[in-house]
């Protein structure tokens, strides 16, 4: 993990005024920011790890949780908004059984709202591992969700 | 990869040469692929494009184009068939093969693509036509559909990158900023300062080097034209940027981008590595010894990073806390050094002055408020998607004339306009013409133009909820009134949307407002009870009905309605009860269906699938 | 120097100086809650907002950060900067009920408790003033302890509210800290503060416990004085 950080940062030349590009990086590749990435960004850095752990939380990029396998942002721009974006956010964390902004404890689903995709002809949005899927209302959003839940129990059965 | 270009008239040579291999009469398909017409799965339908042409053994016959965003996002995926212009719309991912037999080698049209006003029903065929686009003054934006964003060529062969050689052959720096003033260039970004008088005090400040930033971190949600420029015509911002660069005196630059746009994050690394290569960036631009040199930062994602000391701090790879500015940041910005900072669309209009001079730019829009603006018309409208119109359009123009109305025939009520911190616009200043001063005049702001529609569905309250709590997500936290005050403004909203609102909230919400306004350390907590206060100016009565009556005209909080079905409407087609997640709603097909209150949990999945209007909510 | 009226006053003050420390020195009372002499201001607690006017311009601005200028005139309890102080100050006692410091001060400036705003229940007496921060950063050199997260969920704490690896149990957050949140505890050889427990040197002389092991140590590897002449209390010095 140490050396991985270590050839991110080395991408930015060691410039610690691309601290929030490079956690960006380092969450790219873990797919979120553990805790020893954040130290090894500290000491290589030489950035205090306060400081690292303070620019880490404030930005709503990033996360220190693991995230799911189906990362799903529904977009809460004001377009999204005032098309209903809020009971479909409603409905998605109740039926992932989550508050929005966390993840399942299989792993499976994170769920999160976002702010505007600059989609808004499609709005209300649902973006499901980047994939957009537009003019989301709450039926569709239930069905997305049993399609994602039966294909990730298919493709546990071939592992 | 182009080889440099050492010389103006170099410059010019290589345009010709690419405008000459440009037949205008040559057929050529041009596909939308920005991020909202992506989003439709247009890619697909680019593959099948070029794999049909490739089939008809026509690559090469045909031109082929990938543009940016062409604004009519509601229509996508888009295609026009130049020389005609001809305009399909919901382009189906299929058709490819279709539209390449009859209309490019036939000159059919194919009647089911073709635009239908749904206002009047009347059908359009070239896109010129289109009451979308014929009501726009399409300046800036309007280049968008003319190339591909990842072509420098196709920039060039318009004509890209002349006034640069103008700039740096031609003009001395004072004079470039002389021009700017004159033309009076205003902020697009939000606070509507001359640009050109922010140039002239960069180059006066003392301190080395001088940087220069561009503001690519669209926060506002609604909102999308930098996007939309940034990945659509990425050169002509850069373009802007180095004859600012030049006017001001600066050899290093940066791009501050949101980090959810990766379009627009490759398309400008993109254009960036080609000017560097043609010679436009970098070393000595175009022969000139002029040296200036551009870096991209993506954004973490905070609102408040829009305010320009917040967004220093994030260049500096801090947490994007705002300082007091009471030294500008002309003097002292990022990294303490004199800087300036313009907004994406700012920067992308100094080429046309530039190019066409002052006087000519200055003759568009009103008084005070010079050239075009291009808004992001989203929410209740038929047309959704970037227009750009001079300012001094009525938001009557904008959003009946090329927005199209609104939906379902509904009742326009309001339009929100200058993000989240600025504030909601009565149908009684419809007539209104939009510029800077206008708007800020009736408690709103320019913002950086975000407008968004609202109906008789949308309840005043609950977007004034909907903003404030908005802020209290994205306030950074730094001093108490905007942190704790904001919180507690959204509390009390969020006490009227539930019905525990009290007769004194409206005057304790006024009260705060004020002290929030004059206490706050930045723009977001100062602005940031906008909503709030231009909400209850213009729309008492519907604060007063949750707080007093205890009721949601709009049929919008939860707390205050019940739905139930209309038995005159409804038809038994059963579809809320399929679709309700609880079983509330029930019926036998074909007779009238009734929702259980005590199961009911106002999700709105009913009132969403009726056909028929059938669902009453009160 | 410059010449500027602060309430009706006529006042001389260095340039480059802000409008708080020429009022100070002329006996006129701003009220603050993050200004300290050694740390540079930030601007965050809001209470110390004047009324300025400059030309037609007529303002209210920070006075710890607004720097004075000729011909500036200054109101320091206007009922515009009175209407900010009061809503900051009730909402800070929202934020904090169980500060006494805040109360003493609402009292002393005639300011009641917002009954609108419902006390936070979760008992934090911290302001966000980050007087603390800038502390171990700047003055100590540490940087232990930071904010995190933002808005309404912003707070101070060790990275990821585990033990620090850097904190040298010196307390000067304590110190500074304007409400009493920060709580320490020195029984004995043990000193406790942000969850981590210090172990507390003896002095040479006198034999009492003065301060933190880590402390020491940190101050020999900084200044290069040998850890054996620091073994002293400042008493015994």
């Amino acid at each position: 993990m140490e050396e991985k950080v270590k050839e991110i940062i080395q991408r930015y030349s060691g410039d610690k005024s691309y601290l929030v590009p490079i956690l960006q990086d380092v969450q790219k590749e873990f797919n979120y920011l553990p805790k020893d990435a954040l130290y090894a960004v500290s000491t290589h850095l030489s950035v205090p790890v306060s400081r690292v752990y303070e620019v880490v939380t404030f930005y709503k990029a990033f996360s220190l949780k693991p995230k799911g396998r189906y990362q799903l942002s529904l977009c809460m721009g004001t377009a999204c908004h005032v098309r209903g974006g809020e009971l479909i956010a409603r409905n998605v964390a109740d039926t992932l059984g989550i508050k929005e902004g966390d993840t399942t404890a299989d792993l499976e689903f994170s769920f999160e709202t976002v702010g505007c995709l600059g989609a808004c002809a499609l709005g209300p949005i649902l973006v499901v591992n980047g994939e957009y899927h537009g003019h989301m209302n709450i039926a569709k959003s239930t069905k997305i969700l049993k399609k994602l839940g039966k294909k990730g129990a298919t493709d546990d059965e071939q592992d | 990869m182009m080889s440099k270009i050492k010389s103006f008239d170099e410059l010019k040579s290589v345009q010709e040469r690419l405008k000459a291999g440009r037949d205008p009469k040559k057929p050529c398909i041009t596909v939308c692929v920005g991020t909202g017409c992506l989003a439709y799965g247009t890619q697909k339908l680019v593959d099948s494009f070029r794999e049909e042409l490739a089939k008809r053994d026509l690559t090469g016959r045909i031109d082929f184009r990938t543009s940016g965003c062409h604004g009519f996002c509601e229509r996508g995926p888009m295609v026009v068939i130049s020389p005609e212009k001809v305009f399909y719309q919901r382009v189906g991912l299929m058709d490819a093969g279709e539209i390449i037999d009859k209309t490019v080698l036939k000159g059919e049209i194919i009647d089911r693509l073709l635009y239908v006003d749904p206002q009047t029903g009347e059908k359009y065929v070239h896109e010129d036509d289109v009451p979308f686009y014929k009501k726009q003054t399409r300046l800036v934006f309007g280049l968008n559909s003319k190339v591909d964003p990842q072509s420098m060529e196709d920039y060039l062969a318009i004509g890209g990158y002349s006034a640069l050689g103008k700039a740096l052959t031609t003009m001395k720096p004072e004079e470039i900023i002389q021009e700017v003033i004159k033309a009076n260039l205003r902020g697009r970004g939000g606070g509507g300062f001359p640009a050109g008088w922010k140039w002239d005090e960069t180059r006066k400040a003392k301190g080395e080097p001088k940087y220069i930033v561009c503001n690519a971190d669209e926060g506002d949600p609604g909102a999308y034209m930098d996007r939309s420029l940034t990945e659509g015509n990425p050169h002509l911002v850069l373009e802007g940027m180095i004859i600012g660069a030049y006017a001001i005196g600066s050899s290093q630059g940066y791009i501050y981008v949101r980090n959810e746009y990766p379009l627009a994050v490759k398309n400008i690394h993109i254009a960036m590595r080609q000017a560097r290569e043609a010679g436009l960036l970098g070393e000595n631009i175009l022969g000139t010894g002029f040296s200036f040199d551009l870096k991209i930062n993506r954004g973490g994602g905070a609102f408040v990073c829009g305010e320009s000391s917040a967004l220093f701090a994030s260049l500096e790879g801090r947490a994007g806390e705002p300082r007091a500015k009471y030294i500008h940041a002309t003097d002292k910005g990022l990294y303490d050094k004199p800087t300036n900072l313009n907004n994406v669309e700012t920067w992308a209009n100094v080429p046309f002055i530039i190019e066409r001079g002052a006087d000519w730019y200055a003759s568009i829009g009103t008084a005070g408020s010079k050239g075009t603006k291009i808004f992001s018309l989203v929410g209740k409208i038929n047309n959704t998607g970037l227009v750009e119109v001079p300012m001094g359009t009525t938001l009557r123009e904008i959003v009946f004339d090329i927005g199209g109305g609104i939906p379902e025939g509904r009742k326009f009520k309001a339009i929100q306009t200058g993000g989240p911190s600025g504030g909601c616009i009565p149908e009684k200043y419809l007539d209104m013409r939009v510029d800077f001063d206008e708007l800020t005049k009736i408690g709103s702001m320019m913002g950086s133009g975000g407008m968004i529609v609202m109906d008789e569905r949308n309840c005043m309250v609950d977007m004034a909820r909907y903003f404030t709590n908005f802020l209290v997500s994205e306030s950074c936290g730094k001093c108490v009134p905007c942190r704790e005050g904001i919180r507690r403004m959204r509390d009390i909203l969020v006490d009227i949307t539930e019905g525990k609102g009290r007769e004194e909230d409206v005057d304790l919400l006024e009260k705060m407002a004020s002290s929030i306004v004059d206490g706050s350390l930045c723009a977001l907590g100062s602005s940031a009870p906008n909503p709030v206060l231009s909400t209850i100016r213009y729309f008492r009565d519907e604060y007063m009905a949750h707080i007093k009556e205890k009721r949601c005209p709009a049929g919008v909080c939860k707390d205050l309605i019940t739905y139930s079905v209309d038995p005159e409407k409804c038809t038994g087609c059963t579809l809320c009860a399929k679709v309700c997640p609880t079983g509330a709603a029930s019926g036998e097909r074909k007779k009238v269906h009734a929702i259980d209150p005590t199961k009911c949990t106002k999700c709105g999945a009913c009132r969403e699938s009726c056909k028929f209007e059938a669902i009453i909510v009160r | 120097m410059v010449n500027l009226t602060i309430d009706n006053k006529k006042i001389e003050a260095e340039a480059g100086q802000c409008i708080l420390d020429a009022a100070r020195e002329n006996g006129i009372v701003i009220p603050t809650l993050c200004s300290h002499e050694s740390l540079e201001p930030t601007g965050s607690c809001r209470l110390c907002v004047v009324e300025a006017k400059q030309g037609k311009r007529t303002r209210i601005v920070t006075s710890c950060l607004y720097p004075v200028a000729e011909g500036l005139v200054v109101d320091t309890k206007s009922e515009r900067v009175m209407n900010v102080r009061r809503l900051v100050l009730q909402l800070l006692l929202a934020r904090c009920p169980e500060s006494e410091q805040l109360k003493e001060m609402a009292a002393e400036m005639g300011v009641a408790a917002e009954p609108r705003f419902t006390p936070d229940k979760d008992n934090v007496k911290c302001i966000l003033c980050r007087m603390c921060v800038q502390t171990c950063e700047k003055i100590v050199g540490v940087s232990a302890i930071g904010f995190s997260y933002r808005g309404t969920q912003k707070n101070v704490c060790t990275p990821f509210q585990e033990d620090s690896l850097t904190c040298i149990g010196c307390g000067a957050c304590a110190y500074v800290c304007p409400t009493g949140h920060i709580e320490m505890e020195t029984t004995g050889d043990t000193r406790t503060i942000w969850g981590r427990t210090f172990k507390m040197k003896t002095c040479k002389v006198c034999g009492r416990y003065f301060a933190p092991e880590d402390q020491l140590a940190y101050i020999s590897s900084k200044t290069g004085v040998p850890a054996d002449n620091l073994a002293v209390c400042i008493s015994c010095r």
